[in-house]
């Protein structure tokens, strides 16, 4: 069987944009210290909270993605999520990679 | 260049003031998201991968210096140093805060722009030739028709709420540099058989996930009635369209749903009742008022004598250069494309240095080209050996407008929300391998566009080589397009077949040229010699490696 799914929970800032991940009832900019959920039902409850978030004119659109975790390291499964949490593949000049406390390489 | 009156003025203040309001009641939290959307997105705001995205809108791609020294400071004040053109020549900032922007709304105002329109299911910003007035092809300048027509359609009660996006396009010339061919309604400027000046109005062209060529709907519309056969197209549109599926919501599906024919039926119904009832007409002292505005610089007279200089330069004469329609001036082409650079990006001290670089040489406005260049329409011929040194020195001289490193890239997945794949890295990686100016010349004439996505605003339809991302089970692939075109020979490309990889894409484009320099005839362009011999034999040799594979696997 396999193993069940790794996720997180992202949003973005209302006031910024910026991207936010979910670690125990607040919100983190980087990915590294993200919260990871391994059942499906604390996801779905930590989803159900972060409305709080959105009710509070803090965040925007929360939603869950998938990750797996490699050697200690977690990594985004998709290219989108990947590029969300560093920045633009093209520019290391701008984005989170371009800030040494939030690279998330 | 046009200026603003007391209307337009007052216009865009109040809805400065407006935008910054809601924005106070969305940071309140007096309006939800989904409120707030629509409203955003009205004003060219969206919410991307990383921040907020501010459009701006550049009505016709027509810049003064002092607009394009406000785009500096705007990137380099609230966003990170830098902005990117777009395919509908409109200037893109990345990383824009919420809280920013009724500040930023405000700073544009104070140079007559705005975001007005530059998103949501409502009239985009009007394009044009970006050699209008200044080609000598030309029946007259399209631009004093696009600002009535930006005029007519900002905020149109009638139509801000249409079932989707309408884009339209203005050209005057027999060689189409605006793409007409692909907008929701485009007008060309014709002579009649009297040798009267009115208008063919096409409609029902698109990109997106079902390309259509614009067919016509008028071959001549008098200059007075212009706005009332405009209403009629809209108007049909805005009646008939379908808005229960996103995916047909456009013209072009209207069109191709009832048929050319009952659609001119159609609008010639409404155009009549509306001309019946005499509200719309175009005055001529409105029109002539309007185009004072775009009257040509006094040119000197000079005579036709192009300098010369050393190879670099004689290189970018060769691309970049056009004829001018006034003896002793030219057009020029500043290459947003240097190899493996982003396509459409200029920095805040490039597009400053540009600024003053037409101050000192007395020009009045650039333009921005769909094709995501600039263009300086109207340069001394004398003046252009210190012009592109002047470029050179910011990294703007790259001598490959219309070649194969000139390549059309929307921002793709490493900054929207839409895309399934990354652009910018597959246009760098192309780039990159056809550097070789030598070889580019020898390539000759080939627009390559590449979309991130089924939306196409990289333009792939369109590309003699086309590239569209996809994402499959999370990875990026890229499917090959030929022989498609966005000029007056327009032309849908065909998809070869399955996806590449990203590192196997560039090989591919590379063996579809190989082979096309090898079956080339005497002054055939790719997309000529791609019409003549057709996608078999550019389909054998571009997954020859992955047949290769399979047989040595």
């Amino acid at each position: 069987m396999a193993a069940p799914a790794l996720k997180i929970l992202t949003a973005n800032h209302l006031r910024s944009g910026e991207v936010l991940y979910w670690k125990f009832g607040g919100w983190v900019e980087s990915l590294a210290e993200a919260e990871i959920f391994t059942d499906e039902a604390a996801a779905e409850a930590a989803l159900a909270q972060a409305q709080i978030s959105v009710s509070a004119n803090r965040v925007v659109t929360p939603y869950l993605f998938e990750v797996r975790q490699n050697n200690g390291a977690v990594h985004p499964i998709k290219e989108r999520e990947i590029i969300r949490s560093l920045g633009p593949s093209i520019r290391p000049d701008t984005g989170k990679q371009s800030v040494p406390e939030l690279n998330n390489v | 260049m046009y200026r603003y009156d007391e209307f337009d003025a007052q216009f865009v203040a109040e809805r400065v003031a407006q935008f910054g309001h809601q924005v106070e009641r969305r940071l309140s939290g007096a309006l939800t998201e989904d409120q707030f959307k629509p409203l955003r997105l009205m004003n060219g705001l969206y919410l991307q991968l990383h921040a907020y995205m501010l459009r701006v809108a550049i009505p016709y791609g027509t810049l003064a210096g002092r607009q394009l020294r406000k785009l500096a400071h705007i990137a380099r004040k609230y966003d990170r140093g830098f902005g990117h053109f777009t395919t509908r020549t409109n200037i893109q900032f990345n990383w824009i805060k919420l809280v920013d922007v009724p500040a930023i709304l405000a700073e544009l105002a104070e140079v007559e722009m705005h975001c007005i329109q530059t998103s949501g299911n409502c009239i985009r910003n009007v394009t044009a030739d970006p050699f209008a007035g200044a080609t000598a092809e030309e029946i007259e300048d399209p631009r004093p028709l696009a600002e009535i027509i930006r005029q007519w359609s900002s905020l149109h009660p009638e139509f801000v709420f249409l079932a989707r996006k309408f884009k339209i396009a203005l050209g005057a010339s027999p060689h189409d540099r605006a793409a007409l061919l692909y907008h929701d309604l485009a007008v060309e400027i014709v002579r009649n058989a009297e040798g009267r000046i009115g208008y063919k109005v096409l409609a029902g062209g698109g990109m997106g996930r079902t390309p259509y060529i614009a067919q016509v709907m008028s071959q001549f519309v008098e200059r007075e009635d212009i706005l009332a056969y405009l209403e009629a197209v809209l108007r049909v549109y805005n009646q008939d369209s379908r808005r229960d599926n996103i995916h047909k919501q456009r013209i072009k599906i209207l069109v191709n749903a009832i048929g050319v024919d009952e659609m001119r039926a159609r609008i010639a119904r409404e155009f009549e009742e509306i001309r019946r009832t005499g509200t719309l007409q175009l005055p001529p002292e409105e029109l002539a008022r309007i185009a004072a505005y775009f009257a040509p610089p006094a040119f000197e007279e000079l005579a036709d004598e192009m300098p010369s200089a050393d190879a670099h330069f004689e290189n970018w004469k060769k691309s970049n250069v056009h004829p001018h329609r006034a003896p002793g001036y030219a057009i020029a082409t500043i290459s947003l494309k240097a190899i493996g650079q982003i396509p459409g990006d200029a920095s805040a001290d490039q597009m400053e240095a540009l600024a003053d670089l037409m101050d000192e040489f007395g020009l009045s406005e650039i333009r921005v080209s769909h094709e995501q260049n600039l263009v300086l329409p109207h340069v001394r011929q004398r003046d252009l050996p210190a012009i592109f040194a002047r470029l050179a020195a910011l990294d703007l001289a790259t001598p490959n407008a219309g070649l194969i490193t000139d390549i059309i890239a929307c921002p793709g997945l490493d900054y929207c929300d839409l895309a399934n794949a990354r652009s910018i890295p597959v246009a760098q990686s192309i780039a990159r391998r056809f550097a070789d100016l030598e070889r580019q010349h020898d390539i000759g004439e080939l627009k390559l566009k590449i979309s991130g996505c089924i939306n196409a605003c990289g333009h792939h339809h369109a590309g003699h080589i086309g590239i569209l991302g996809v994402d499959k089970k999370g990875v990026e692939f890229y499917q090959l397009l030929l022989g498609g075109s966005g000029a007056e020979d327009a032309a849908i490309g065909q998809i070869m077949g399955p996806g590449f990889g990203a590192h196997e894409i560039a090989d591919a484009v590379e063996r579809v040229v190989n082979l096309y320099l090898k079956e080339r005839g005497p002054g055939e362009r790719f997309l000529d010699t791609y019409r003549r011999v057709g996608m078999e034999p550019f389909k054998n040799v571009a997954y020859q490696e992955q047949m290769n594979a399979a047989y040595n696997g």
